[in-house]
């Protein structure tokens, strides 16, 4: 059997597909075009769905019997199964009303769980297509029957298809595991801090190596035993591969599992010589890289050091990285932090992952607005890897109203905080840590640092001074001269200086 | 198609993703999660293929299974990403301002 992409029309409808998921992605540079982005995004994805649908009727063998111009006959004829069309059509519509209600309901701060779900549901339908095209390869046009000497007739799958086929279930399971160790671990079902197994590099490469075997392998004999081993093996190792990243890292792992669910879709694109998929894949699969690649240097950090796990281990109220002496600094209430603030021309809001556990956002805008009838210019300064996935404190933000043009990244904002009077830090540490600029024996050393300790004063709100930072360093800024600190709940601190500011 | 048009495909496509999400403004890096999930989804193609194929039984229940998971992630991927892109406003310029 041809495959049907390979019919000229129905290849230019996948490719026109591929062309709007382009336009999607292309939507995002700015927020005005974002939104005809998505829209592209969806006609392309009802492109290829329907293309599809018109293309894959499922048909079902009728014997007819009839007279004709005086003749009997009987004939098998194809006849559309129209209670498989219905089950194809319920499948979509219970995915639908299961997605819409999802993406209706979430709560914004729980987006960074909500993409890795999404991420592990990606995975599971690649591996769920790679075995069902491994079960029944002449439906997908990607086998031909041959008729050994001795035996049974078999579906012998062609050569590059076992490899693409193989490739995409082990990614696919990879994603799929992995994501949901990552969906856990944001979800707060599993602790954040890293699970290490030991000598865990060893088994990583030794599973690692046994999937490549096997895999060579059922390019060689298309011997199912093979193919289940390398399923299993690939469940494995993504499990195996998450369980040391600790949850500060998880913008890094979030981003890279993105990556995973594109390359796992281009290779089933490539089983199926589907244009759509394959464009898809690879823009999703660099999109993913470049994220992990954006996020790693926001740390300064290898990849490779992320992805071998246990930073911030020793992370912790007794681990040894919390030692240290007891050195003055100074409290503040709310009211000092209203006073300070109103009488401010710039101040400069960092807010960091605390934020978003704390949901403070709305609040945080509220006390923006107040500022504001003050005569105070307020801006937002934003760290790549503020929060649990790249963006999160943006899309917090957004949610609480902030306008997106008093929101800054970093570079774009770090040389005003020495002509800044306030730099308000709300659940923000090592993001704003001096040491990384000068500390050498820091473990954050050279990772770039949003330079708060520079404006006249500085806020910090934190639980207590217990804590530490992800990183386990003490952090330079709790003990200057011109540091507040505001020890509270984030949320209820700046309530509170909501009411002193009125 | 041969393998090496589609290879050429897949490698230009690999470049267009490079330049188009470098081009993607930091300040939407998790709608652009939300979104690339959701297209991924476009392996519903693939489940879609095997729930409507005839001759195994297995392939067709495991398509149909694929389609739903593809599903909830097209039409959440979708939703999601909407509703945030909806929330991005710009400042209110001073007209806008009741006196």
């Amino acid at each position: 059997m041809e495959h049907v992409a390979d019919n000229p029309w129905v290849a230019l409808a996948y490719l026109i597909s591929g062309v709007c998921f382009i336009l999607a992605l292309r939507g995002l540079s700015s927020p005005e075009s974002s939104r005809r982005g998505n829209r592209y995004g969806m006609i392309g994805m009802a492109i290829a769905v329907i293309t599809t649908l018109a293309t894959h009727v499922p048909t079902m063998p009728v014997l007819a019997v009839g007279e004709v111009a005086g003749y009997d006959y009987a004939a098998l004829l194809q006849r559309v199964d129209s209670l498989a069309v219905f089950e194809i059509l319920a499948a979509l519509a219970i995915g639908a009303v299961i997605g819409v209600v999802t993406a209706r309901r979430i709560a914004m701060t729980a987006m960074p769980q909500l993409v890795a779900a999404f991420h592990s549901l990606v995975g599971m339908a690649a591996v769920l297509v790679a075995i069902a095209a491994f079960l029944n390869p002449v439906a997908f046009g990607i086998a031909d029957i041959v008729t050994p000497l001795i035996g049974q007739p078999f579906a012998a799958i062609h050569g590059v298809s076992r490899i693409e086929m193989i490739l995409g279930v082990a990614i696919g399971a990879i994603t799929f595991s992995g994501s949901v160790i990552a969906f856990l671990k944001l979800n707060g079902n599993m602790g954040g801090a890293p699970i290490m197994l030991p000598m865990r590099h060893a088994i990583n490469l030794g599973v690692a190596l046994m999937i490549v075997w096997f895999s060579f392998s059922f390019w060689l004999t298309q011997s199912p035993i093979d193919f289940w081993i390398v399923v299993g093996l690939s469940f494995a190792i993504g499990f195996l591969l998450i369980i040391p990243i600790g949850g500060a890292d998880m913008p890094v792992v979030v981003s890279m599992l993105n990556s995973y669910s594109g390359w796992a879709a281009a290779a089933m694109g490539f089983t199926l010589h589907n244009t759509a998929m394959i464009i898809t894949g690879a823009l999703v699969g660099s999109s993913g890289a470049i994220l992990s690649y954006i996020m790693c240097r926001a740390m300064n950090r290898s990849f490779i050091s992320v992805i071998a796990g246990g930073f911030g281990a020793e992370a912790g109220p007794s681990g040894e990285g919390a030692a240290k002496i007891d050195r003055p600094w100074k409290r503040g209430s709310a009211e000092d932090a209203a006073f300070l603030m109103s009488q401010a021309e710039q101040v400069i809001i960092v807010p960091g992952y605390g934020m978003a556990v704390a949901q403070a956002q709305h609040a945080l805008r509220e006390m923006g607005d107040k500022l504001k009838e003050y005569g105070v210019r307020v801006k937002y300064a934003i760290h790549p890897v503020a929060g649990r996935m790249p963006g999160h404190m943006n899309v917090l933000l957004a949610e609480a109203n902030v306008p997106y043009d008093e929101v800054f990244e970093l570079e774009d904002i770090n040389s005003e905080f020495s002509q800044t009077d306030v730099a308000f830090v709300i659940g923000a540490n090592d993001v704003t840590n001096p040491a990384a600029k000068t500390d050498k024996t820091s473990p954050i050393y050279g990772m770039p640092v949003l330079d708060v300790e520079k404006a006249k004063t500085v806020l910090f709100i934190k639980r207590s001074m217990g804590g530490v930072g992800y990183a386990g360093v003490d952090n330079e800024v709790f003990y200057r001269d011109n540091t507040m600190m505001l020890l509270a709940d984030a949320k209820k601190m700046v309530e509170e200086i909501v009411k002193s500011l009125d | 198609m041969s393998f090496i048009a589609i290879l050429s495909i897949f490698v230009l496509a690999c470049f267009v993703g490079y330049f188009v999400v470098w081009s993607v403004t930091p300040a939407l890096h998790t709608p652009l999660m939300a979104v690339t999930n959701a297209i991924s989804s476009v392996i519903i193609v693939g489940a879609l293929i095997a729930a409507a194929a005839s001759g195994s039984a297995s392939s067709k229940w495991l398509g149909l299974l694929g389609v739903v998971l593809a599903s909830i992630n097209i039409f959440g991927g979708f939703a999601v990403t909407q509703r945030m892109l909806a929330m991005y406003k710009k400042k209110e310029r001073p007209a806008a301002v009741k006196h």
